[in-house]
């Protein structure tokens, strides 16, 4: 099918088809990361801004260098850098990226819907790199484009998340895609941060690690946010490792083609053991290779995504600044 | 030839187009004889299929297999900020085109804007001694200075009209149809 959005926020709002078609691009471009010349000029000329409010080293690159291999001009901001220290808004940030022509904005914010907020009173195309615990969408497809190589299909996979799910956004994005490709999704860790809410979303919820393991054809490992969570969560990461942490003695409760998977950055001894996380079934550099492929991927054909009719009408004889007042609320904190 | 209705008619059918693509294997042949150095490039998707029909066809002729690819050109479109993503395809071309006869087939030549940017595609994937470029059909409208050097029939068509070229794998079913725009 035909992409047509302007933007990439969430996972949540996309058809199962606008994720195939996003997974079947990525495909393509994939192979182009093979070949001895791998620029492609698709964005010859237009400007990608990283605003990465959020620390963030792995995502900011595999954007960056997405963004570059498209032939697009490419600037980093950086909170640590940025007037955002001053005080300034973070509309007001992006309205000046916009003034000089940014034409896409990849952002990363700690405040969940800030993509969302900046897609509403932008022409340039927003792309989600991560906003607060809600959404990580690219992490989703990258993670969802990893498992169909490895697997061959997504739909009736049995796909285990472990670890942190509560203030994960990382799972939440790989929640979303996989149920509306057809997988079966069992999220474990420890009852603090894994609900029993998640089963309204049509999730298997369980905090047994080998109920959950026995019969998945993945697990994907979920780094324990030491920075987002609050003292209480659980007692200890000592506690956690002793009952969540993949080793190869626990996964051997596993089946033995079982896909070993982890977004990074790992904590070794923490959520997995160095055996597994270096072992043959972990595929978690091939996740950062296909990272890649996916964010060319998304960066091409959100190029060719219209700004929807209310807003060519919102734009119409009309400067930028009158656009949507009442939403002027949201800042960077 | 038959008619569908009074806005799309079948111009060529299976017989037709088959002598057709015979007689362009024969004067692809003929030019560039003994061949030995010569690959074909279809273009991604119309192209693809003529391509291996003329690779078939060049074998018969040679005495060899001719080595077929396949180019996608969508990120060298000129229009894509025009208009939605176009779909990507694998480009696939298990050969050096290097030093080589690089022979780009299309299905329809129009613009010309397709063969532009299928040279800008080439060009990252090494340095032909020439290109040639083969069409089955050539419907008229250019507008850049290319120029196919092969043509299987030229037709006269307005700018608004549809040219569809059916090329399945079953040679029966295959067949051009024009369809003559609205107004």
């Amino acid at each position: 099918m035909t992409w047509t959005r302007k933007d990439l926020l969430d996972l949540q709002s996309l058809s199962g088809e606008e994720i195939s078609t996003i997974l079947d691009t990525a495909r393509v471009f994939k192979d182009i990361g093979a070949r001895p010349r791998k620029v492609m000029p698709a964005l010859r000329g237009k400007t990608v801004v990283n605003l990465f409010v959020e620390p963030s080293t792995r995502t900011r690159i595999s954007f960056e260098l997405a963004a570059l291999r498209l032939a697009a001009d490419v600037i980093n901001f950086t909170a640590e850098a940025s007037s955002l220290r001053k005080g300034e808004t973070l509309k007001d940030t992006a309205r000046n990226l916009e003034a000089l022509n940014a034409d896409f904005i990849v952002i990363r914010h700690s405040a969940a819907g800030a993509p969302h907020f900046l897609s509403r009173v932008l022409k340039a195309h927003v792309i989600n790199a991560g906003d607060g615990a809600h959404e990580h969408p690219t992490q989703g497809l990258l993670d969802v484009f990893t498992m169909l190589e490895e697997k061959k299909r997504i739909a009736g996979l049995r796909v285990t998340i472990l670890g942190d799910i509560l203030y994960s956004r990382v799972a939440r994005s790989n929640i979303w895609a996989l149920l509306k490709l057809g997988a079966h999704v069992t999220l474990c860790g420890p009852p603090t941060l894994v609900p029993r809410t998640f089963e309204e979303l049509g999730c298997r919820v369980t905090h047994d690690l080998e109920t959950a393991i026995k019969d998945a054809d993945v697990i994907n490992l979920l780094r324990i946010q030491h920075e987002r969570q609050r003292k209480t969560m659980f007692p200890g990461l000592g506690e956690y490792t002793s009952l969540f942490g993949i080793n190869r003695a626990r996964l051997k409760a596993a089946p033995p083609d079982v896909l070993i998977m982890h977004p990074g950055p790992i904590n070794r001894g923490v959520e997995v053991d160095s055996e597994v996380a270096d072992g043959s079934q972990s595929v978690i550099l091939k996740q950062v290779t296909n990272g890649l492929a996916v964010r060319m991927a998304i960066l091409y054909l959100v190029n060719g995504g219209k700004l929807p009719q209310e807003l060519i009408e919102t734009y119409a004889g009309r400067t930028p600044d009158m656009v949507n007042p009442q939403q002027a609320t949201a800042t960077a904190e | 030839m038959s008619t569908i209705n009074e806005k799309k008619r079948v111009l060529f059918d299976a017989t037709a187009i088959a002598n057709i693509v015979q007689r362009m294997a024969n004067e692809l042949a003929q030019e560039n004889h003994p061949g030995v150095d010569v690959v074909l490039v279809g273009i991604q998707t119309g192209g693809v299929q003529l391509a291996h029909r003329l690779a078939e066809q060049l074998g018969k002729l040679w005495g060899r297999t001719v080595p077929v690819g396949q180019l996608d050109i969508s990120m060298y479109r000129d229009d894509l900020d025009h208009r939605f993503a176009p779909k990507v395809h694998p480009t696939d071309i298990l050969f050096d085109v290097s030093d080589k006869t690089v022979v780009l087939v299309d299905d329809v030549f129009f613009s010309g804007r397709t063969t532009r940017a299928a040279l800008d595609a080439l060009a990252e994937l090494g340095r032909p001694k020439r290109v040639q470029l083969a069409v089955l059909i050539d419907r008229g409208h250019r507008e850049l200075p290319i120029r196919p050097d092969f043509v299987g029939q030229a037709i006269d068509t307005e700018p608004g009209d549809r040219v569809d070229v059916k090329l399945p794998d079953n040679p029966e079913e295959c067949k051009v149809v024009l369809e003559k725009s609205a107004e």
